[in-house]
């Protein structure tokens, strides 16, 4: 099992387990390193996951985005969540695609339904939602059933087709 | 069929009718389902086609991935924003005379998915015929649809296909939540987009 200690001396990391997952949360503008290190020196090869989280109106939050890696180490099957603190109203974090080029779709999802920028994203496109949407549907102030888009077809009626 | 009187001097084997019926006999027990399954309805509508079931007894097996050689389309499983360009596509694709039967509660009404992305009904954006409820509906409700279709084109059809031109209007209902149409005059206006402006609700 990694030793966190000397990365939370080096990193500044807050760490807290639940249920035997082990987090750390770091700063935005150290998470590259972070990552880097984790995955060149201690072999975390494998990223499980890029997500993120809107803690708007969320009780005792202070930050608007938490963006979520979920890292494995497959030799020694260790795994480690990082997470870090991003605010409006520019979220910007570097991308990870140079480490794990697995990070590509995932980091398009997180810029589509949030509408977080990775700086360093090679092909940086809506993955599920139309190209031509202009919102991003996963934020809180985003409204369920949406602004009506939906909604804004060409009707095609029976008698001109 | 409508069985007109004999004229005297015809043999037995001669059958008089009209143009009309005679066309709609023929397509109507010759329907060729365009599946637009989506979901989980398409699961039916493939067990709907198979040994079981068996919907070539209606003489509406040949399931074709080609809309122009389809007349009746099946939209089968829930419709996104996304897929709707799609759909609208194969519709206008698929020859005359054609027909569409809305399959499920998504299919009809956007079923639980009320949400941003999901379409509340293709009855809004393409013409429907026939409307089954069920999520998913048993094959024996799609069976007994496909016999009501057949039943309306052999009593509407017409050779010339000039029932259809009366339905001028869209068979879906114009959203009329209140909250819905407010978010939709608040939305912002996205600069050089052509689509996806807030719709004039």
């Amino acid at each position: 099992m990694l030793d966190l200690q000397p990365l939370i001396e080096k990193f500044g990391l807050t760490q807290s387990e639940f249920r035997g997952n082990r987090r750390v949360v770091v700063a935005a503008d150290r998470v590259y390193s972070l990552l880097e290190t984790l995955k060149n020196s201690h072999g975390f090869n494998m990223l499980i996951d890029v997500t993120c989280v809107d803690y708007l109106e969320y009780e005792g939050a202070t930050d608007r985005f938490g963006v979520v890696y979920c890292l494995l180490n497959m030799s020694t099957g260790d795994r480690l969540i990082v997470k870090t603190l991003i605010n409006d109203p520019t979220p910007t974090l570097p991308t990870v695609t140079t480490l794990w080029m697995g990070a590509d779709w995932m980091e398009r999802e997180v810029y589509d339904m949030f509408g977080i920028t990775f700086t360093g994203h090679h092909d940086l496109r809506r993955i599920l939602m139309p190209d031509e949407f202009s919102a991003f549907p996963l934020r809180k102030d985003y409204p369920l059933k949406g602004r009506g888009e939906r909604h804004n077809f060409p009707v095609i009626t029976r008698s001109e087709s | 069929m409508v069985d007109l009187p004999k004229q005297p001097g015809l043999p037995d084997n001669v059958f008089m009718t009209r143009l009309d019926a005679a066309a709609s006999w023929a397509r109507s027990n010759s329907l060729w389902p365009m599946p637009f399954a989506t979901a989980c309805c398409g699961i039916e509508l493939m067990a709907t086609a198979s040994s079981r079931f068996d919907l070539a007894r209606f003489g509406a097996e040949v399931m074709r991935f080609s809309p122009r050689q389809c007349d009746l389309m099946i939209v089968a499983g829930r419709v996104v924003m996304k897929m709707l360009p799609v759909l609208q596509r194969i519709w206008l694709q698929m020859p005359e005379p054609k027909w569409c039967i809305s399959m499920g509660a998504c299919a009809c009404s956007g079923g639980v998915f009320d949400t941003y992305a999901v379409v509340q009904g293709v009855d809004r954006f393409i013409p429907v015929d026939l409307y089954v409820p069920g999520c998913p509906p048993r094959p024996e409700q799609l069976i007994a649809a496909l016999i009501e279709m057949q039943d309306k084109i052999m009593k509407t059809g017409t050779f010339q296909g000039s029932e259809f031109s009366g339905r001028t209007e869209a068979t879906g209902p114009i959203p009329l939540e209140l909250e819905e149409i407010r978010r939709s005059r608040e939305a912002k206006l996205v600069d050089g987009l052509d689509i996806f402006q807030p719709p004039k609700l």
